[in-house]
């Protein structure tokens, strides 16, 4: 260390802040894809240990398909909650978050952006594999993926604030989904409904026009709720 | 520049300290001393709000520091117990996301270059987990070097883990910063590191006064 002149760097803003923390979180998942993966892949064996477990009635499995595949995607997006805010807390990069010049809300919104990208996107997006198993049909594959598209995002919204109020907390793996799967309720409702209309050819934008008031609502609150509660958990 | 007025602070039902006052001005380094458990650590997380104050209040540049918010994460840079780096992003990685959030830009440029001042040459793209402890020690160090235009420097046991020469480069990096009118609130143990910056040094020392 010596005492060469200092220089002086420019001022970083908001949006840089935010974009640099969701650009170091995809970084950290793409280093050890053994997390984003390990999710993904129990994802797909729960979903396709449903049709080996009941049988192979084609009817029986197109009625049960799309609850199946979201309560895998609700337990997927558990397994991968509970590392949110757990890694920063024990190296110490969330006191640095909680120090920063950017506003929290607003950096927390870009881990949890970062969390989706890196376990509800992924999970989405193999969806179509699984509604093969269950012969879901073109169209309600389809509308299974958007609703997954829809409500992927607010298992993490929520999720978020379960993870940030169990965070440095002992027994936190049993307690976060306790806290967290009764509000993923809704969620799983509506979304499993969209797929069952389109199946039986219903209308479909009730649903989704439910589930995007929820997203809303979820993307409004619930990084301040988790602003708030990471706050209190770092006391 | 930064006051304390009447502050107390309670943990786990226990009053560590009560009633502490103490103004550093501009240019001067609070040295916190006191027997482990006295609430040394506690009360840097206070100065930097990370605490809240169980009483009194900690004001910097004359307001409130709960008021101030993310303001004061602009003008403060702290260094606490862990080194706050992830283990699998590279040493440089680490500094430009750190320094990010502090509000400042980094080059790749400009971090690899404050890497190799603080004692790390060659190493800026080594993950951090392949760095030793006092390795990873100095690239928290060298983010104190990219930021010497934030005022405010609170650190947890800067001295721990290092060496001789890393030692005397904080000192000196210290007195610098003092020099430009920063504050700086550290905690050691070490007695003869800070000797040299002796007549800016505002001594505090905790739990000396009956529970």
């Amino acid at each position: 260390m010596t005492d060469a002149p200092s220089p002086s760097l420019p001022a970083a803003g908001m949006w840089q802040a935010m974009r640099g923390l969701v650009a170091r979180d995809l970084r950290l998942a793409l280093r050890r894809r053994a997390d984003p993966l390990s999710v993904l892949v129990f994802f797909v064996l729960v979903a396709s240990l449903f049709p080996l477990g009941v049988g192979p009635e084609p009817e029986l499995l197109r009625a049960m398909g799309p609850g199946v595949v979201f309560v895998a995607a609700l337990l997927a997006a558990m397994l991968s909650l509970g590392r949110m805010f757990a890694d920063d807390f024990h190296d110490g990069t969330l006191e640095q978050l909680l120090l920063s010049a950017c506003p929290l809300p607003l950096l927390v919104a870009a881990k949890i952006l970062a969390h989706w990208i890196c376990s509800g996107l992924l999970l989405a997006l193999v969806s179509p594999l699984l509604a093969l198993q269950f012969d879901l049909g073109a169209v309600a594959t389809g509308v299974l993926l958007l609703a997954l598209l829809v409500v992927t995002p607010l298992l993490s919204l929520i999720g978020a604030v379960g993870a940030a109020l169990t965070v440095g907390v002992r027994g936190a793996a049993v307690l976060m989904p306790l806290l967290i799967l009764p509000l993923c309720v809704p969620a799983l409702i509506f979304g499993t409904a969209a797929v069952e209309a389109s199946r039986s050819g219903m209308e479909t934008m009730g649903h989704f026009s439910l589930l995007g008031a929820f997203l809303v609502l979820a993307l409004v609150g619930t990084p301040w709720a988790t602003a708030t509660a990471l706050r209190i958990a770092l006391e | 520049m930064l006051e304390l007025h009447g502050v107390a602070c309670v943990r786990g039902g226990r009053t560590l300290f009560a009633r502490l006052d103490c103004q550093v001005a501009a240019g001067r380094l609070l040295r916190v001393r006191g027997v482990n458990g006295a609430g040394k650590t506690s009360l840097l997380r206070m100065v930097c709000g990370l605490l809240p104050a169980a009483q009194g209040q900690i004001l910097w540049r004359g307001e409130p520091i709960r008021d101030l918010g993310e303001q004061f994460g602009r003008e403060l840079v702290y260094l606490g117990h862990a080194a706050a780096l992830k283990d699998d992003l590279s040493a440089i990685e680490n500094l430009q996301s750190a320094c990010l959030l502090g509000g400042l830009r980094v080059s790749r440029e400009q971090a690899l270059q404050a890497l190799t001042r603080a004692g790390l040459p060659g190493r800026g793209r080594t993950p951090a987990r392949h760095l030793s402890q006092g390795q990873r020690r100095r690239v928290a160090l060298a983010r104190l070097l990219l930021s010497s235009s934030t005022p405010l420097w609170v650190l947890d046991e800067p001295f721990n883990a290092l060496d001789s020469a890393a030692t005397d480069g904080l000192c000196s990096l210290l007195q610098a910063h003092l020099v430009q009118g920063g504050v700086v609130v550290l905690t050691s143990h070490q007695d003869v590191a800070l000797d040299a910056l002796d007549d800016r040094l505002v001594p505090l020392t905790l739990g000396v006064q009956p529970a």
